[in-house]
């Protein structure tokens, strides 16, 4: 099925928020903190504006507590007395004139008195820079399986390495932006986002509203890659204080410098590895310490935390591994969701030392990975009992044999002794991804979704799951279409709204097709049984009793529902941090192809192959896009994309001078799958979206580490860095 | 923001001679309309706009020159046939300034006047010998390019004088290159630009990015015209160091600029040179 | 404020307007047009999400000031026949759809210069388009069919 809303978008008839027309509103701007702490002594307000135009918001206006609700209460919707980030929202304006906003909003000055800020997460805090908890840990976690310390003092071999990982920025296309407004007493936002239900709490939470009082509307989104997770509570609060205030519509639109300098980035990692192992290359031991930075506010640093070292020790066998990760408290401007959530940092540093331990053992390290590689029988480091049939060495040879792995590698040998100022390497990268919410998350959650009859016989979806380009709208529609054996223009799926659909859990966590998905396969069901049929009934006999039953039933409302129940035989301890961490994983196996040119140092991906187990293929053209963007978005971030930070903001805040692949920059990247279909999820498929973002880092610097004869260690590998190396 | 309409050439240098206050000349606005919403000084002020002036537009070919007009394109160049024959290094930069949409845009006189370091179609109009041809009420002025740049944005142009052309000698070159190193291969700000010429008139090697203006390298150009053997690219950091003065800024660090330009120079020329 | 008479050629039709000088062509045909398929990806020229025909060619509409239009012709998304996106449809050139109107408006540009491909590879043409979702896959393909290349390989 091609994409539904496709020709929407290719005609530019989609409407995004700052497309929807709006009559009598204001724009509403922002006035930020210039310093990354301290207390606010003064708010001055320029002499050359006339205020009584604007519609002025700070903290005092807050209806209900000064909280942005996720999961501490730790960041405040505006800033009160004090200020722990540069760029921390202090107060709100709004004016029919955007312009005028504009200069409204840069004709504040906020004084700010400085206290001793905490910039560099990898250091221990002075005294003075403590400002969360005792030692400005934010969280922090340990998982721990064997007895590691004596596996190490015995292993034959052991290998230390150390691996960093840069912020990211997400670059939707679209900026984020919301619009606010009341509809009698009840206060409508619609904006772009990924999770109208966070929004809806953080509204009710801090404007003091119960759900009848506030309706939350995804609009189309362009692109959110987690961006557009948890922020969109924040620009959706202020721009509904600044519509109540107002009594007038609010449209609040971020523009891509203050969206890239303000918003949440990739959490930066530093990841350390002391691995044991046999002379032959056995694991023997894992010792894996993760230190995040957090910056300024908690957001989800926990849980990005928790998902980065559940996948710290890689789709490997091991018998004794620890890992301990901290998640710390900066002055910077606070990290958040990203695609991967913690994973892409540690599978880097995992991918990377696996390379590093072949090269120091000598070994191929091709067959490091074949030998290691988790078999069905054999446990995680959370001790979870991998049973899926996946022949995870045959998704390995599948990658090496389409980028003809060996003959390149030959090729590269000749290539480079042959060239003065070109190298050429090929790369390997074996991982993993726990597809929908960690341990107990998904129950936590329990989503629940409603399919909708309608008095045509038609059907409508109704999921609080929204489509941001990774095509939602499409395989919701032809999940419902083929369990009810109708046609997918028979299915109609409602509009993300609060005041219409349950919450059937946030879009994020690669949950989307094999989580909800499921849940529309039942909620189809169950729809089926209301008019009395059972799942042998398809097509126009289901439509015709449908119908019927509306004729029958006027005034009536025929709604078929499921709410989450977990994989039977799935447990999780969050005390200990062991068992069950995923009902499933899928299972990749990456090949990056590079140039580098030793004059510039400038690396090269010329070919790229992904190959990955995922269940099932509902829709081989979007599951196909899904990889392609998340491999290119991992060569970005491996190669090119680099946050630069003063005072823990950034700096190179523009598309000119922060760098993400143009179309010249990055090969076809060539795509295979694998199917075993997983018995839980919606037609079998497992969670795709975030798995391709992974591998390609370690990949292509597993690939640059061949060419070279260097052993890069940081990403983003520039070509200054690189030249370090090269020297 | 106050805008000047001029219908001709002569009606923009008559806004430009003072009458209207201090004024700035606009073409395409690639480069001033950059981020224009939030750069709100930037409507206090007084705009010639040079868009219309139809008499600018067209590039032109004499037997002894290429003469770009004061609103010729990137692009125009680019579709040119014989520009690409005869002056390639212009064709190569063109092909690098950001991408087509720019290039359908962007001036090559704009690029002059807006005199960035990193300039991307300056280099190779330098390598080439260009001259720029400014007009006012008083008169014409022919300023060779490789002597405009007085100092960072400094240039010898007064405010009352607009670009109307940029003459490119033709004449038979020996050799002639051209590279930028950016940090992606399209829409790249120059970490480091070079182009470099031999023809009757000797050796140019001008460098872009590595200096507060766009330059000729002298110290260079006399190892080269000495015949100078080198045997690698460390042998070029002592002029290097003589020529250029590269900083550490947002886009890349003095220490990497110095390098690339060594090597890459070294790696463009040894062939003709005879080096190793 | 003084305002400036433009009279241009949008899409086929002519359209008379007063405006600030200041005024941007691509808030022009967003906000005072309401022809909001032109997107607003950057503001600098960087992302090619406001690509529209200046003339014929594609040009960043954040970086023209409406009033240089008077007299030219102008088209945007809007323009483009439905007809003509079978390939991109097909072939995954969209996902979010944010980069998509400019992206169609190079790309359906390139098809009908095919000569370019003399000099020029697809994706250096359209490398001034930024897409954060396809991976320029879905892309390219759709612009190789477009211009009868046939289906590459998957």
């Amino acid at each position: 099925m091609q994409r539904r809303e496709g020709l929407a978008k290719l005609t530019g008839r989609e409407r995004y928020v700052d497309d929807l027309p709006l009559e009598n509103f204001l724009w509403g701007m922002t006035v930020r903190s210039p310093a990354p702490r301290g207390r606010i002594t003064a708010v001055r307000f320029g002499n050359d504006v006339d205020w009584s135009e604007f519609v002025i918001v700070d903290h005092r206006d807050i209806p209900g507590p000064n909280e942005i609700l996720l999961i501490e209460r730790d960041q405040p919707v505006l800033a009160a007395s004090h200020v722990r980030h540069v760029h921390e929202a202090v107060l709100l304006v709004a004016h029919p004139s955007r312009e005028m906003a504009r200069r409204a909003a840069q004709a504040v000055e906020i004084v700010v008195v400085p206290e001793p800020a905490a910039l560099d997460f990898r250091v221990a805090p002075r005294p003075e820079q403590i400002q969360y908890a005792a030692d400005n840990v934010l969280k922090q976690l340990k998982i721990e399986k064997g007895d590691v310390e004596r596996a190490l003092a015995h292993a034959p071999v052991v290998v230390e390495g150390a691996y960093e990982t840069g912020a990211q920025e997400h670059v939707y296309l679209e900026t984020q932006g919301m619009i606010a407004w009341l509809e009698e007493d009840v206060l409508v936002v619609k904006g772009s986002m990924q999770c109208p239900y966070y929004v809806l709490n953080a509204l009710q939470h801090a404007l003091r509203r119960d759900e009848r009082r506030v309706r939350v509307i995804q609009a189309p989104t362009g692109g959110g890659f987690g961006g557009k997770e948890e922020y969109p509570s924040t620009i959706a609060l202020h721009a509904a204080l600044l519509a109540l205030k107002a009594r007038r519509p609010v449209k609040l639109v971020y523009d891509r410098s203050e969206d890239m300098a303000a918003t949440t980035k990739r959490h930066p990692a530093l990841v350390r590895h002391r691995t044991g192992l046999t002379e032959d290359g056995r694991l023997l031991a894992q010792d894996i310490e993760v230190i995040l930075d957090g910056g300024a506010y908690v957001t989800l640093s926990p849980v990005v935390l928790s998902r980065g070292i559940i996948h710290a020790a890689g789709p490997y066998a091991c018998d004794h591994v620890r890992i301990a990760g901290r998640a710390m408290f900066s002055n910077a401007v606070p990290f958040g969701a990203f695609r991967g959530f913690g994973a892409p940092q540690t599978l880097f540093a995992c991918e990377r030392h696996m390379d590093v331990i072949a090269r120091t053992l000598r070994m191929d390290p091709v067959e490091l990975r074949r030998k290691n590689l988790i078999r069905d029988g054999q446990r995680t480091a959370t001790g979870q009992v991998i049973q899926d049939g996946t022949d995870r060495v045959a998704v390995l040879e599948r990658a090496l044999a389409l980028s003809t792995f060996e003959e390149k590698r030959r090729a590269h040998t000749a290539f480079n002794a042959a060239q003065r100022s070109k190298r050429r390497g090929i790369g390997l990268a074996t991982f993993y991804h726990g597809a929908g919410f960690t341990g107990g998350g998904e129950v936590h959650l329990n989503s629940r979704l409603r399919v909708a009859g309608l008095p045509d016989g038609r059907i409508e979806v109704l999921s609080a799951n929204i489509e941001m380009g990774q095509g939602t709208l499409t395989v919701f529609t032809q999940i419902a279409a083929e369990r009810l054996g109708v046609t997918p223009d028979d299915v109609v799926i409602g509009e993300p709204d609060t005041a219409r659909v349950p919450n059937s859990g946030p879009t994020v966590a690669s949950r989307t097709t094999m989580v909800v998905g499921h849940l529309i396969e039942r909620a189809v069901d169950d729809l089926r049984t209301r008019v009395g049929l059972d799942d042998r009934a398809r097509g126009s006999v289901v439509k015709d009793a449908i119908a019927h039953w509306y004729a029958a039933h006027p005034g009536g409302r025929l709604v078929g529902e499921a709410v989450y129940e977990p994989p039977p035989g799935i447990s999780w301890d969050e005390q200990r941090y062991q068992g069950d961490a995923y009902g499933a994983f899928a299972w990749a196996a990456y090949v990056a192809e590079v140039e580098v040119d030793l004059r510039t140092c400038a690396t090269r991906v010329i070919d790229f192959v992904a190959v990955q187990e995922v269940g099932k293929v509902i829709n081989p053209t979007l599951a196909r896009g899904q990889v392609q963007g998340g491999v290119v978005q991992g060569v970005g971030w491996a190669l090119m994309e680099e946050c630069k930070f003063k005072d823990g903001a950034m700096v190179n805040n523009q598309l000119t001078n922060y760098l993400i692949p143009t179309s010249d920059d990055v090969p076809p990247i060539r795509v295979a799958f694998v199917e075993n279909p997983y018995p839980h999820g919606a037609q079998g498929a497992k969670g795709l979206g975030e798995l391709p973002i992974d591998g390609p880092a370690p990949a292509i610097l597993n690939a640059v580490a061949a060419a070279t004869g260097t052993e890069p260690r940081a990403i983003p590998l520039t070509p200054e860095r690189l030249m370090d190396l090269t020297r | 923001m106050k805008l000047l309409l001029p219908e001709t050439v002569r009606d923009a240098l008559a806004h430009m001679a003072g009458r209207d206050g201090v004024t700035t000349p606009i073409a395409g606005g690639t480069d001033l309309l950059v981020h224009w919403p939030v750069r709100l000084g930037e409507r206090d002020r007084t705009y010639v706009d040079l868009w219309q002036l139809q008499e600018l537009k067209p590039l032109r070919w004499t037997a002894d020159a290429l003469i770009l007009g004061g609103l010729t394109t990137y692009w125009d160049v680019i579709r040119d046939r014989r520009a690409g024959d005869e002056f390639p290094l212009l064709v190569a930069a063109a092909r690098q300034v950001g991408a087509i949409q720019i290039q359908a845009r962007g001036t090559w006189a704009g690029n002059i006047v807006n005199a960035s370091p990193a300039a991307d179609g300056v280099p190779a109009l330098m390598a080439y010998g260009a001259v720029v041809v400014l007009e006012s009420q008083r008169g014409t002025e022919e300023v060779p390019l490789d002597g405009f740049y007085t100092g960072y944005k400094d240039m010898r142009r007064r405010p009352d004088q607009l670009i109307v052309a940029v003459r490119i000698p033709r004449r038979r070159y020996s050799y002639q290159t051209f590279a930028k190193v950016g940090s992606r291969r399209a829409q790249s700000i120059a970490k480091v630009g070079l182009a470099v010429t031999q023809s009757d008139d000797g050796w140019r090697v001008v460098a872009a990015s590595m200096a507060p203006t766009i330059r000729r390298c002298p110290a260079i150009e006399r190892l080269l015209q000495q015949g100078a053997v080198l045997r690698d690219s460390d042998d070029l950091l002592p002029a290097i160091a003589r020529d250029v003065s590269p900083i550490d800024d947002v886009r890349s660090t003095a220490e990497y600029r110095r390098r690339v330009m060594a090597r890459v120079l070294y790696d463009e020329l040894r062939e003709t040179c005879g080096w190793r | 404020m003084s305002t400036v008479q433009v009279v241009f050629t949008l899409n086929g039709a002519a359209v008379s307007l007063d405006l600030d000088p200041a005024e941007r062509l691509l808030d022009t045909l967003r906000y005072r047009l309401g022809l909001t398929g032109t997107k607003e990806g950057c503001g600098e020229g960087e992302c090619g999400a406001c690509t529209v025909y200046l003339d014929g060619l594609p040009v960043n509409s954040c970086l023209v000031p409406t009033y240089q239009v008077r007299g030219a012709r102008v088209e945007s998304v809007e323009a483009i026949a439905a007809e003509r996106l079978g390939p991109f449809l097909a072939q995954g050139a969209t996902q979010c759809g944010a980069c998509t109107p400019g992206v169609v408006m190079t790309a359906l540009w390139i098809g009908a210069h095919p000569e370019l491909l003399e000099t020029h590879t697809i994706r250096e043409l359209m490398a001034g388009n930024l897409c954060r979702c396809t991976g320029y896959d879905g892309i390219v393909d759709a612009v190789s069919t477009a211009l009868g290349h046939g289906e590459p390989p998957v």
